[in-house]
């Protein structure tokens, strides 16, 4: 009898083995025309001859990236860009999620404000760098308004959104018990807001890096922006690709971050829309 | 017995595109304390609004609603109400939103969350406190939201078509369970609904609306002693109540010939 079982159990097994192998590879697949893509792209360059200054092969990009990250300079660009980045974010986020709650709430204000609102978000902010850079000089503060300006938009928009399309329902819950209007914020309106205030993050986290290196594009004295011109002054493409992935890296973590982040707190929102 | 609810000359008149409408013309009826009151009528005829004016949402075009003597002016704490969807908050727990009304009316903590485990256990939620309502079935949520409706012991109960949602057979379980937790816990119920034989199941008196504009078509008694079973629904005396209440229906809402389908 107890061979029966073992005989019964070690299909299964294999079975499980070969289900759990199918499913990394599954997951594996999007990321398999890497090496295939880079390995083309090596061999056209070493066939063909191509000049390092007109296109740079991935191997050498891959050195740049190492001596960069390992000299130090990276290290230092980064985390210049990385605090813009931050700070840009979370002023911008702060301000639009803040003006996004003062709008719903005062609807006198809104007609007054949001026109405005509307007129501002149709100018491409990062045609306004060069004017911060003057107000604001060479230094981190004028990136980080560049990176907090781009960030509000988005995040005062879905915000508006959000807390407009609360179910009537809910306030009627609260009212109906006395609730007072900070209470219905609390309660129901703000929570009710999180996924729209969400999207709007992601999307702001995306505009934060578009917003930093653009700045410091325009004016700046380090910084991930500045390296990647001075790499392109030099006709050191391999430097620029290697910037170019670091950013990219960058820019795809801090969305999974941001992510991350919203299936902590909106966990309720993932799974009863699934 | 006192009064807990009283319906005066009530009328609503809604302001709307190309004239305004008249949603409920001089309701006047009153509630007994511990009374369960049926509010019955076709759709449209103005029984939700009648609900809305006593949670004091809205106001009354035209004359008062009075409850426990004083007049309804606006939300008030002794009033409970349980709709016609669960409206239960998803990122809160079963228990945290039962406790919701212990948040916003700022009760005692402790003392609410002792009443709310022993709510939940009557209405067979016991174990559930810390699941999230996408966790319970449709008929767990609504019994979830009459148990919130609960916590802070109001003396007015108002249910709008709550189970109205709910498929036929949790329907009836349902329906039971608000019979039981009534007879335990003895509040003043309006229970508005479009079902008759839920009506004649749970009501001591059943109002009959027309069509609208709503008015007060007929006022009908139900003495049948508790518990009742739906087994009772079947009896000679609960079918002579509901086809009694289905006459009057039928001509509440002959007045108006469009909404009649033959």
């Amino acid at each position: 009898m107890s061979t029966d079982m073992a005989a019964s159990t070690r299909p299964a097994e294999r079975a499980n083995f070969a289900g759990r192998l199918a499913g990394w590879a599954s997951k594996a697949r999007p990321f398999l025309s890497i090496p295939i893509v880079l390995g083309l792209w090596e061999g056209i360059i070493v066939f063909f001859a191509v000049e390092p200054f007109v296109f740079p092969a991935p191997t050498a990009i891959a050195v740049a990236l190492v001596n960069g990250l390992f000299g130090g300079s990276y290290i230092s660009g980064l985390q210049v860009t990385l605090t813009e980045i931050g700070a840009g974010f979370a002023l911008g986020s702060v301000t639009g999620l803040g003006l996004g709650i003062l709008l719903v709430s005062v609807p006198m204000l809104n007609r007054v404000v949001f026109p405005w609102v509307v007129a501002i978000q149709t100018v491409p902010k990062v045609a306004i760098a060069p004017l911060m850079v003057v107000w604001f000089g060479f230094g981190i503060q004028s990136k980080i308004l560049i990176v907090a300006l781009t960030c509000l938009f988005p995040v005062l928009v879905n915000t508006i959104a959000g807390l407009r399309s609360t179910d009537p329902d809910r306030v009627a819950l609260v009212r109906a018990l006395c609730g007072s209007r900070w209470q219905l914020l609390r309660y129901v309106h703000l929570p009710s807001a999180l996924p729209y205030i969400f999207a709007g993050l992601n999307t702001a986290i995306v505009f934060a890096v578009i917003g930093a290196i653009v700045g410091e594009f325009v004016g700046a004295r380090s910084g991930i922006g500045v390296l990647i011109l001075q790499a392109n002054y030099n006709l050191d493409l391999a430097a620029v690709f290697a910037l170019l992935t670091l950013i990219a890296i960058v820019g795809v973590l801090l969305n999974i971050a941001v992510r991350f982040i919203e299936r902590k707190i909106c966990f309720w929102n993932a799974r009863s829309s699934s | 017995m006192s009064c807990a609810i009283e319906f005066s000359q009530v009328g609503l008149v809604y302001p709307a595109a190309g004239g305004a409408v008249e949603a409920v013309r001089e309701v006047s009826f009153s509630v007994a304390d511990g009374e369960f009151i049926a509010i019955i009528g076709p759709s449209g005829c103005g029984k939700s609004s009648l609900l809305k004016l006593a949670l004091g949402l809205e106001g009354a075009s035209a004359g008062a609603i009075r409850i426990a003597g004083r007049e309804v002016v606006g939300p008030r704490p002794d009033v409970g109400v349980v709709f016609q969807s669960p409206v239960l908050l998803p990122w809160r727990t079963i228990l945290q939103n039962v406790l919701l009304p212990a948040d916003i009316l700022r009760l005692e903590r402790v003392a609410a969350e002792k009443t709310a485990r022993e709510l939940l256990e009557l209405a067979g939620l016991g174990g559930f406190e810390n699941k999230y309502p996408f966790e319970l079935s449709g008929g767990m949520q609504q019994r979830a939201g009459i148990v919130r409706a609960l916590l802070h012991d109001p003396r007015v109960l108002l249910m709008d078509e709550p189970f109205a949602a709910l498929d036929a057979l949790t329907r009836e379980t349902m329906s039971l369970e608000l019979q039981r937790i009534w007879t335990e816990r003895r509040k003043t119920i309006l229970f508005v609904t479009h079902n008759i034989s839920e009506a004649v199941l749970l009501a001591d008196r059943i109002v009959v609306m027309s069509a609208r504009p709503g008015r007060v078509a007929a006022e009908l008694v139900n003495a049948a002693p508790r518990p009742r079973t739906i087994e009772w629904l079947g009896d000679p005396q609960s079918a002579a109540l509901a086809r009694s209440i289905r006459a009057h229906l039928d001509r509440a809402s002959a007045v108006q010939p469009l909404s009649r389908k033959s």
